[in-house]
Parts: structure tokens; C-alpha cells; sequence
């Protein structure tokens, strides 16, 4: 959803690099010396960790895409978002585990229903979350000046965690261990295992019917329109109060097939842990561009591959307890150098 | 934009006040005395329930009814018509109060539900706080640029003073005027009070480095990257014992530093205090206030200033200021520059007082916490975020506890409300927006903006704030 204005190009500045060009050119390069010297020096660590960054990039590009969607519409991050997705991670393992009585280390066909089962319930649960949320908190202040709708996402984003923290205590909950880690390949050493190829397996269908219902359907116009232009697409008798809720909707349940997935690859969840990993795929969203659905997914990936690198890679890595810096060093570098993101167009906001 | 008219449920009350007001004053009565007659109620409403409630509870209270006598004197007479001295009269009876606090505190009497008064520790606290929301104000209620990094500026603040005033570089042996350190003592040791003012120019600078390159983003873009300067800080603090991998030990990791010096001056110093008399908490409390009053007199003048009311207009309407020749970039800067500033000050004086700075305390939640304090009270507006700031970190270290404990014991609950601080400041972020945007005490060119809208309709009429 590309949605802003187009700007004509300055044609004044086009001609000479500037500063922020070649700095930002600069770091891209060395970045990419990093990665060359690390698949030169361990090749087939450089490969299976690939794999792994490619399958959480999977999880980021499911919630990034929930943030873009929101952002294209209404211009709103909701720091709620990541939060919802936890709450979807925590359901999804109460379900499992509950209702459809799974147990770690189960297989079968058995499991694959209620698998199936979960991710229903867990997307419909987040979806109806999320829309509620708008419905109380967004919704009264569409026209109140943007600071406003921001402040009260902060403040349900740290409700929803309370609402995690008393509903499952301060600690890591363990979630059924059901996804199969017995190999998809073995090439010279580079091992895929079930669970990390389930991931993408759930992943790109739900991508491809998002992608079918923005661009093809009455709804997914509706959505189009009302993102362009919500006065002019309330004038052509577009309900557009509906429409948002609706992305709201489908923003929601695309966090809680996150959070099914989530629950069940990592194998546990924290009542906070939702606002961290939230922003890490806002800063996905934003690198590819926000309000743009395939620069989502490709940020997420890229978010997720740098991830991966960061912290199993063995030359120079900063390791894992830098992760967050230089997911959040990434957020501002790409605000500073490319605010339109990597397949984004330039917005009067970004630039 | 429409104008939204609430009809509240007050309403029918305001009604028959106006009548009641009419049938007492006449119909031609000034401002003032209209204004005196509604003060004068409302304390006399506010005392007639405090006696309903706190009577039957606590029985019979000296020093509750003094209480009410202070406010009604405070608050009631019209004492800004006093030529020159009149406007000064509140604030300087507000501030004696505040400064003979540690003499009364204990014998106050217990309000209902919250528990006792906040003891004097508490309350340089609240002090501290009460600078920190003072400095983002500037940032978010003056400029309107949200911030939710702030406690970067605080872990700034705090680190600056841990390093050269404890034995954190015990390889250097610096003495500066430090306060009761023997020479002998390794590390670098410089006065407290050089340090805040180098705390607040360091902060202020790095407020700079991190405005720059961010500002030229509008709103919600400049609100992401802020919080992710803010999370970037406690983890550089968390790793910095060890810089990746250099053996480099600039923050002494998750054991934080400890202990700092404290501020004095000669051999004296306020750690050790004086007699019964000028008790270490006593002494930190009347300097915390003289910080708090150089931070709210900067600040009125800032907002009166030109560059203040630059703030406001690209505030109200970025492009409108920008047309009208408001170098924006420059002003926004500023601003940053000033509410670091402050936020720097208030984290350095805070870690002496606590003498250590752990990464532990510079989280996201305290961005939240000091943000959540300047909504609260009201944007814009320095006396209503000076009561938000000194009511939620009273909330939060005190008064949450004593609430809890009510609610457990009178109820029959068993909740540890404590745990749920976080979603209680959440749930009054949302619920301030969504039905006081303005905050409790308004600044009444915010609480305009927030009723009529900035972007169609010029403010011209709007009164000062």
C-alpha cells in the first residue's frame, strides 16, 4: 500500500553524492566485507545460520506486516501490536496444551489438526483483540492531533503486558514441543530441520492470501482507498470506519499465526517479551519501506538474517547481547539515510 | 475540523453553581469575584468531604484541618489582584510549605487509601522526577515533539556524575574539590556540583547529536527512533564492562557504579549531615528543591522567550512556522537540547543521592513512567506536570504499596498491585487521552488545540497558558 503523494524528484541534488549517501553506501559495504569474510572462514556455519535468520525473518514478516498495515491506514504505529502478538503466543500455547491436549514430543496426524485448530483460534482471538482495541482506543481520537493516538497505543501496549503478566505470572511459560526436528536435508554438513521448514510452510500461504485480499478483492480496494485518501473515500461511499476496523482485523490475526508460531518454534513465552519483538519488526517494517507489504516481508527477513548473523556468526560478531543495539542502530540509520526504506517510496513524513 | 462539545456529567452541577453564583454575587459581578466565589466553594466542598470521609475513619485530625486552612488560604483569596507582589504570593506559600516539609511530614495525618504522607527520602524522589517531567516538557508539551527516550538523558546524567566522582577509573587519581574524599582515595573524584552543571552541558550535547540527524522526521518517526536511542542506552551500560571483547570497563556492567560521592562541600558533606538537624535526607531534599525551582524559573522563561514561542508554532503548525521563517531544524534542536539539559541534571543529582547507577533503572518503563507524568498533568503546562510528577513517583514508591494494602485488606483481595504498576500508568495514559487530553491542570492553549484542532482554525484568541 503505497499510499502518499509522489513528490516530483529535486533535480537540483541529484547530481552530486552527498554525505549521507556515501556514509550510508559506506556501511552497506562494510557490512557486506563482514559477510564475505565469515562464509570464506566457516561456510557451512554461514549456511545453517542463514537458514535459522530466513525461518525468524518468517515470524518478524507476520508481525511487521500488522504494523504496515496499520501505519499505511491510519499513520499510527501501534506499539500494541508486538503485545498483541504475545497474548496470540500465549493463547496459542493455553489451546495446545488445553484444549487440544497436546504434549511435547506428540506426532502424527493428530497434532497437525490441532495445530491447524490453534492457529484458527489464536489469529481469530488476536484479530477481535486488536479491532477492539481501535474500536476503544484509536477510534475516539481519529481526529485529535497525532500525538494523542500514539500516547494511548504506549499505554495499551503496557496494559496487554499486565494483562499477560497476571495471567501467566512473571516467568517463562514452556509450551508443547510438538513441531518434528527430524531433517529436511543434510547437505555437507548444513542440516533444515521440520520445525524451521514448517515456519515458512505456514508463513507463505498466509503472505499470499494477504496479498491476494489487498490487491484483489472489494475489501482490499477499500482498504487501498481509504489508506490514499479517508475523506475522499468516505465521499465515494467507502465505510470507512469499517474498513479500519477490518485492517485491524486482519492485522490482529496476522499476529496471532505469528504468535501460534512463535509459541511453538522458540518453546516459550514471557509476558514482555511481546514489545520487544514488536519492535524489532517495526524496525522491519521500516526498513522496507512502511505502508509498502512486500518491503515488510523483505525487511523481516533481512531484520531477522542480520539477527541470525549477529549473534551466531564467529568473526567480529558483537554477539547476542548486542542485538537490540544494532537492531535499534539499524532503525536509525535507515531514518537517517533512506527514511522511505528499501523498496519504499518517499512519503512527505519520511522525508 | 468539527468542534467536539462534551456534555459531561458534571454538567447539571456546573448549572446550578452558575445559578447559586447569580443569586449570591448579582448578575453583574467581575471575573474576580466570580472566580473567588468558585474557589471558595469548591474548598468548601473539598473540606466538607474530606471531614465526611476521614472522620468517621481516622477520627478527629488537627493537623488534617490545618491542612484545609493552608489550601483554602492558597487557593481561595485573589491574590494575583495584589499589585507587583501578588502573583509571587502562591508560589512562595507553596514553597515555604514545601521547604518545611521534613519538619512536618511526620506528624501529618493519613489520607485514605494512599496511607501516610511520602517521608522525606520519597520526597527528593518526587523531586527528581518532578525535574525530569519538567525537562521533557519542554520537548513534548512546548515543541509537541514526542520523546520516548528520555531516560537515555537521565542514564547520561547519572553516568556522568558515577564517573568522575567514584573509583570506577581507579588507575587515574583525580581530586577536584571533591566533598569529604581523602586524597588517598583512587579514581577520579570532582565536586558534585561541577559535575551536575557538566552533566546537564554532556546530556545537552548528546541530546544534540542524537536531535540532529532525527528531527528533520515528523511525529511518530522521531518518537520511534528517541525509544530506540532509549533502549540502545541500558544495553550499552549492561555490556559496557567489557567492550566487545577489549577488556575495556566504562560502566562496571549490571553491578552498576557504586559508590558515588556525595555532594558537600569541604570536609562536610550531605552523606555524613550535621546533627539532628540537617539530616542527610533533609539536606538532599532543600537542594533537590532549589533544583527544581532553577529548573521551572528556566523554563517559564524559555516558553516566554522567543525561542519558546517558536516551540509552540511549530508545534501548532510545523509548515505554518516554517513559512513564517522558524528555522525548524534549529528550534527543534533546542528544544531537545534544553529538556536533555534538565533530564541530565536531575540524573546526576539522583545517583549521588542514591550514591550508584545501575543499568537496571534506565528501562523503557521509566521514559513511560516521566512521559505518562507530563500527560497526566498536563502538557504545556509546569504546575500541572510538577503535581502529575510528584503524584505518580509518589504512586510509584510509596503510594501504589499503601493502596494496594487497603484494597487487600478492606476488600478481601489479594493482589499485588505493586506488580501491576506499569499497566496502571498505561491504563492512565489511555484514559487521559481519551476523555482529558489536556491533562488534569491544562495549559489553555493545549487544551484548545486539543478541543478545536490545530490545523484549520489560527489560535489567535487563545489566552497564554
Amino acid at each position: 500500500m503505497v499510499t502518499e503523494a509522489r513528490r516530483p524528484p529535486l533535480p537540483l541534488l541529484r547530481n552530486r553524492p552527498s554525505f549521507t549517501t556515501v556514509g550510508g553506501l559506506t556501511l552497506v559495504a562494510l557490512l557486506i566485507v563482514w559477510l564475505i569474510v565469515n562464509l570464506v572462514k566457516t561456510p557451512s556455519d554461514f549456511a545453517e545460520i542463514f537458514l535459522i535468520g530466513l525461518t525468524t525473518g518468517c515470524i518478524y514478516a507476520l508481525v511487521a506486516l500488522g504494523y504496515t498495515l496499520v501505519y499505511g491506514i491510519l499513520q499510527l504505529i501501534n506499539f500494541a501490536h508486538g503485545d498483541v502478538f504475545m497474548l496470540g503466543a500465549m493463547m496459542s500455547a493455553t489451546v495446545a496444551a488445553s484444549v487440544f491436549g497436546l504434549t511435547s514430543g506428540q506426532s502424527g496426524v493428530v497434532v497437525w489438526l490441532a495445530v491447524f485448530g490453534t492457529l484458527i483460534i489464536a489469529m481469530a482471538f488476536c484479530g477481535t483483540l486488536n479491532a477492539t482495541i481501535e474500536f476503544v482506543a484509536y477510534r475516539p481520537l481519529r481526529n485529535a492531533p497525532r500525538l494523542a493516538p500514539l500516547i494511548t497505543a504506549i499505554g495499551v501496549s503496557f496494559i496487554l503486558q499486565n494483562v499477560g503478566l497476571a495471567w501467566k505470572g512473571p516467568n517463562y511459560i514452556e509450551v508443547v514441543d510438538v513441531l518434528p526436528k527430524s531433517q529436511v536435508f543434510d547437505i555437507g554438513g548444513v542440516t533444515y530441520t521440520w520445525n524451521k521448514l514448517i515456519v515458512v510452510l505456514i508463513t507463505v500461504p498466509v503472505l499470499i492470501l494477504l496479498v491476494w485480499l489487498v490487491e484483489r478483492t472489494r475489501q482490499g480496494k477499500a482498504m487501498r482507498a481509504t489508506a490514499q485518501d479517508m475523506d475522499a473515500s468516505a465521499m465515494m461511499g467507502i465505510n470507512v470506519n469499517r474498513t479500519i476496523s477490518f485492517t485491524f482485523l486482519i492485522a490482529g490475526a496476522l499476529a496471532g499465526a505469528a504468535g501460534l508460531l512463535y509459541a511453538l518454534y522458540v518453546t516459550n513465552v514471557r509476558y514482555d517479551q511481546g514489545f520487544q519483538l514488536g519492535l524489532i519488526a517495526f524496525t522491519a517494517a521500516v526498513l522496507g519501506g512502511v505502508g509498502n507489504l512486500p518491503g515488510a516481508v523483505l525487511g523481516a527477513i533481512c531484520i531477522g538474517l542480520i539477527q541470525a548473523f549477529n549473534e551466531g556468526l564467529t568473526w567480529h560478531a558483537p554477539g547476542s547481547d548486542w542485538t537490540q543495539s544494532i537492531v535499534f542502530a539499524i532503525l536509525i540509520l535507515i531514518l537517517v539515510f533512506r527514511p522511505e526504506g528499501l523498496l519504499g517510496e518517499r512519503t512527505p513524513e519520511g522525508g | 475540523m468539527a468542534i467536539r462539545r462534551r456534555t459531561g456529567f458534571l454538567d447539571p452541577v456546573r448549572e446550578r453553581v452558575e445559578v447559586l453564583e447569580r443569586r449570591v454575587l448579582g448578575d453583574d459581578a467581575g471575573p474576580v469575584a466570580r472566580r473567588t466565589f468558585n474557589r471558595g466553594l469548591s474548598a468548601v466542598i473539598v473540606g466538607f468531604l474530606g471531614m465526611l470521609i476521614l472522620a468517621p475513619l481516622y477520627g478527629f485530625s488537627v493537623a488534617a484541618i490545618l491542612a484545609w486552612l493552608v489550601f483554602v488560604v492558597l487557593y481561595v483569596p485573589p491574590w494575583e489582584v495584589i499589585p507587583r507582589v501578588g502573583r509571587f504570593v502562591r508560589p512562595l506559600l507553596a514553597l515555604s510549605l514545601a521547604a518545611t516539609y521534613p519538619f512536618y511530614a511526620l506528624n501529618m495525618f493519613t489520607i485514605p487509601i494512599f496511607g501516610a504522607f511520602p517521608d522525606v527520602a520519597t520526597g527528593v524522589k518526587m523531586l527528581v522526577f518532578a525535574m525530569m517531567a519538567i525537562g521533557l516538557n519542554i520537548v513534548v508539551g512546548y515543541a509537541g515533539l514526542l520523546d520516548l527516550g528520555y531516560v537515555a538523558f537521565y542514564a547520561i546524567g547519572s553516568y556522568t556524575v558515577a564517573w568522575f566522582a567514584s573509583i570506577q577509573f581507579a588507575h587515574q587519581n583525580i581530586h577536584f574539590w571533591p566533598a569529604g574524599v581523602p586524597s588517598s582515595l583512587p579514581g577520579i573524584h570532582i565536586s558534585i556540583w561541577l559535575l551536575l552543571a557538566l552533566a546537564g552541558i554532556l546530556t545537552a550535547i548528546v541530546g544534540v547529536i542524537i536531535g540532529l540527524p532525527t528531527l528533520r522526521l515528523r511525529g511518530d518517526y522521531l518518537a520511534i527512533v528517541t525509544l530506540g536511542f532509549g533502549e540502545i542506552m541500558p544495553q550499552v551500560a549492561r555490556n559496557g564492562d567489557d567492550f566487545f571483547g577489549t577488556g575495556f570497563n566504562l560502566t562496571n556492567g549490571p553491578n552498576g557504579i557504586t559508590p558515588i560521592d556525595s555532594p558537600g562541600f569541604g570536609s562536610f558533606t550531605f552523606l555524613a549531615g550535621h546533627g539532628s538537624f540537617f539530616t542527610p535526607d533533609r539536606l538532599f531534599f532543600w537542594t533537590a528543591i532549589l533544583l527544581v525551582l532553577f529548573t521551572v524559573f528556566c523554563s517559564l522563561r524559555l516558553r516566554d522567550s522567543r525561542l519558546g514561542r517558536a516551540w509552540i508554532a511549530i508545534r501548532e503548525d510545523e509548515t505554518a512556522a516554517a513559512a513564517m521563517g522558524v528555522p525548524l531544524m534549529r528550534t527543534k534542536t533546542w528544544a531537545y537540547a534544553a529538556g536533555a539539559f534538565f533530564g541530565g541534571i536531575a540524573g546526576g543529582y539522583y545517583a549521588s543521592f542514591k550514591s550508584a547507577t545501575f543499568p537496571g533503572d534506565f528501562f523503557f518503563n521509566i521514559s513511560v513512567l516521566i512521559l505518562c507524568m507530563v500527560i497526566l498533568g498536563g502538557m504545556g503546562n509546569i504546575w500541572g506536570v510538577m503535581v502529575g510528577a510528584l503524584f505518580l513517583e509518589y504512586l510509584d514508591s510509596e503510594g501504589l504499596a499503601n493502596t494496594g494494602a487497603w484494597l487487600n485488606s478492606n476488600l478481601g483481595l489479594n493482589i499485588d498491585v505493586p506488580k501491576y504498576e506499569f499497566g496502571i500508568f498505561g491504563l492512565i495514559l489511555v484514559v487521559v487521552m481519551l476523555f482529558r487530553p489536556q491533562g488534569l491542570i491544562p495549559s489553555a492553549r493545549r487544551k484548545a488545540e486539543f478541543e478545536v484542532g490545530v490545523h484549520d482554525e489560527p489560535l489567535y484568541n487563545a489566552t497564554h497558558g
